[in-house]
């Protein structure tokens, strides 16, 4: 039999972990559990939901159907690495600013999500954003205040041009 | 699974708060459910939902072929991007013992044109794929099918592969297969080989690659027509109720060659080769197109499930037939 721990070495947030894990270590757990960054969270735990949503390498993922073994390598991003010195990134401050969370379960996926949305498209249309979000449920139906505080951090993120610091 | 299936017997019961507190407490007993127990610490509690497994991620197709036939006992899987797999496995519908993880084994991913043929590693990601040049141009087919394989963060790590081999008799991508005349090519212990998509869906969840097999590589024919891939789902994103993939090559105003496969009327997508014949030769009208679909799911009799009955799927086939019959036909006028 293969050993029953695996050695993985992964970067999260900038910042580079090795550990042992099982191999049926979920990436979500790993990343709440062993690492202690509770802001990515768990809902379906089948990769419906979207509130476990990480980036893989800048690629959004579901971090609850990805074994944690599967990012050896990986440059990882979560909720957790978005603000800088204190200050709240864009999305963060614009997800504030128009109340684009009610009980703010699905927020750490939608963050996420949006993150890939504007790297892959700094100007998208209203149309766009609510399509590219359908990917993550938000339960108290903020979709409308969620796809406006996305435009408008995007706005602000063209004029300041972060969006390098996003995608990385 | 990121969508209910509905044909996985147990899936959606599964879904439910009660099992998902079982997951988390580690093995299942029975009766504890029933009974409530709630002795087990809380504090300590240890978040795992798959059962144990081990796990190997080699460097060749050699190793991993080796490793297959080597755990046998273990009933091993071959874990490609794990979309399908691992919400399994945190069900606990599969309980492999061992994993053999195809990701560091170079050249099984990628896309390249060999003449006719469109060949796509099977490891090749479906957002690769849906974005790919390549794709567009030599079979927008599957880039329009990935289209509808639940959303991007799933498609960012599912693979073409690992869609085929998992054969959920709701997938999108058995259908193109099929409706391509796609070849799949798996290598095993006894060497490599390549096996027809007519031949490949056996059931659901059941494909002909033997138990010590790995699929590598997919080999599409170019299709000079038009093409549209439709379906039915509750919402964007879910498993569809009913599928079509259409490719109509058309001489004039009459339909030279055409491939329809269907997915959500039988326990695998089929080939609709009676409604081919019904088109081949005849005017590309609505006329025909109506006529194809009715013969397409004549003799056919789904299962009524909670997603649909019997006559709602047979209905949803036909129009849904008539409508990628004539979206496929409009490509093919314009792009001729």
């Amino acid at each position: 039999m293969a050993p029953t721990t695996c050695t993985i070495s992964l970067t999260v947030n900038g910042r580079p972990h090795v550990a042992e894990v099982e191999p049926r270590r979920l990436l979500v757990d790993f990343l709440r559990e062993d690492l202690g960054l509770p802001g990515t969270h768990i809902g379906c735990e089948h990769g419906v939901c979207g509130t476990c949503t990480v980036l893989l390498n800048g690629a959004s993922i579901r971090s609850c159907i990805t074994l944690a073994v599967q990012a050896d390598g990986a440059d990882i991003s979560t909720v957790e690495g978005l603000a800088r010195g204190g200050e709240l990134h864009p999305l963060q401050d614009e997800f504030s600013a128009k109340q684009a969370l009610q009980c703010g379960y699905c927020t750490p996926g939608m963050l996420m999500r949006a993150c890939e949305i504007l790297a892959e498209n700094p100007d998208p249309t209203p149309e766009q954003v609510r399509s590219a979000i359908a990917s993550n449920l938000c339960r108290c139906t903020g979709y409308q205040f969620i796809t406006e505080a996305v435009i408008s951090a995007a706005a602000r993120m063209r004029a300041t041009d972060v969006t390098e610091e996003v995608a990385s | 699974m990121y969508q209910h299936a509905g044909v996985i017997p147990g899936l959606v019961h599964m879904a439910g708060d009660q099992s998902r507190r079982q997951h988390r407490k580690g093995r299942p007993v029975a009766g504890r459910r029933a009974t409530g127990r709630t002795e087990e610490p809380r504090t300590q509690e240890v978040a795992v939902k798959p059962p144990p497994f081990a796990y190997a991620a080699p460097a060749t197709l050699d190793e991993a072929v080796g490793l297959l036939a080597e755990h046998a006992e273990a009933e091993p899987r071959v874990l490609a991007g794990g979309q399908s797999l691992i919400p399994l496995m945190n069900f606990r519908l599969a309980k492999p013992g061992y994993l053999v993880d195809l990701r560091n084994i170079a050249g099984l991913s990628g896309i390249r044109r060999e003449g006719d043929t469109l060949v796509i590693g099977a490891m090749t990601r479906m957002s690769e794929l849906e974005r790919s040049p390549e794709v567009a141009v030599a079979a927008p087919l599957l880039a329009e099918a990935i289209g509808w394989i639940a959303h991007t963060p799933v498609r960012n790590r599912g693979t073409i592969g690992g869609s085929l081999a998992h054969a959920d008799p709701a997938a999108e991508l058995p259908a193109v297969a099929l409706a391509a005349d796609a070849e799949l090519a798996a290598a095993g212990p006894a060497g490599s080989r390549r096996i027809r998509a007519t031949e490949f869906f056996t059931g659901p969840f059941s494909t002909a690659l033997a138990p010590g097999e790995i699929l590598t590589e997919i080999r599409l024919p170019v299709w000079p027509g038009g093409h549209a891939f439709v379906e039915f789902a509750r919402t964007h994103g879910n498993f569809a109720v009913v599928g079509v993939a259409a490719l109509i090559e058309l001489d004039g105003g009459r339909v030279r060659r055409a491939a329809l496969a269907l997915t959500g009327v039988a326990p695998t997508p089929i080939r609709a080769t009676a409604a081919e014949q019904v088109l081949t030769g005849a005017a590309a009208d609505a006329a025909t197109a109506g006529r194809a679909a009715d013969a397409a799911v004549a003799g056919q009799s789904p299962a009524g499930d909670l997603h649909a009955s019997a006559q709602m799927r047979l209905d949803l086939a036909r129009a849904y037939l008539r409508r990628g019959i004539a979206v496929a036909v409009s490509r093919a006028r314009n792009e001729r």
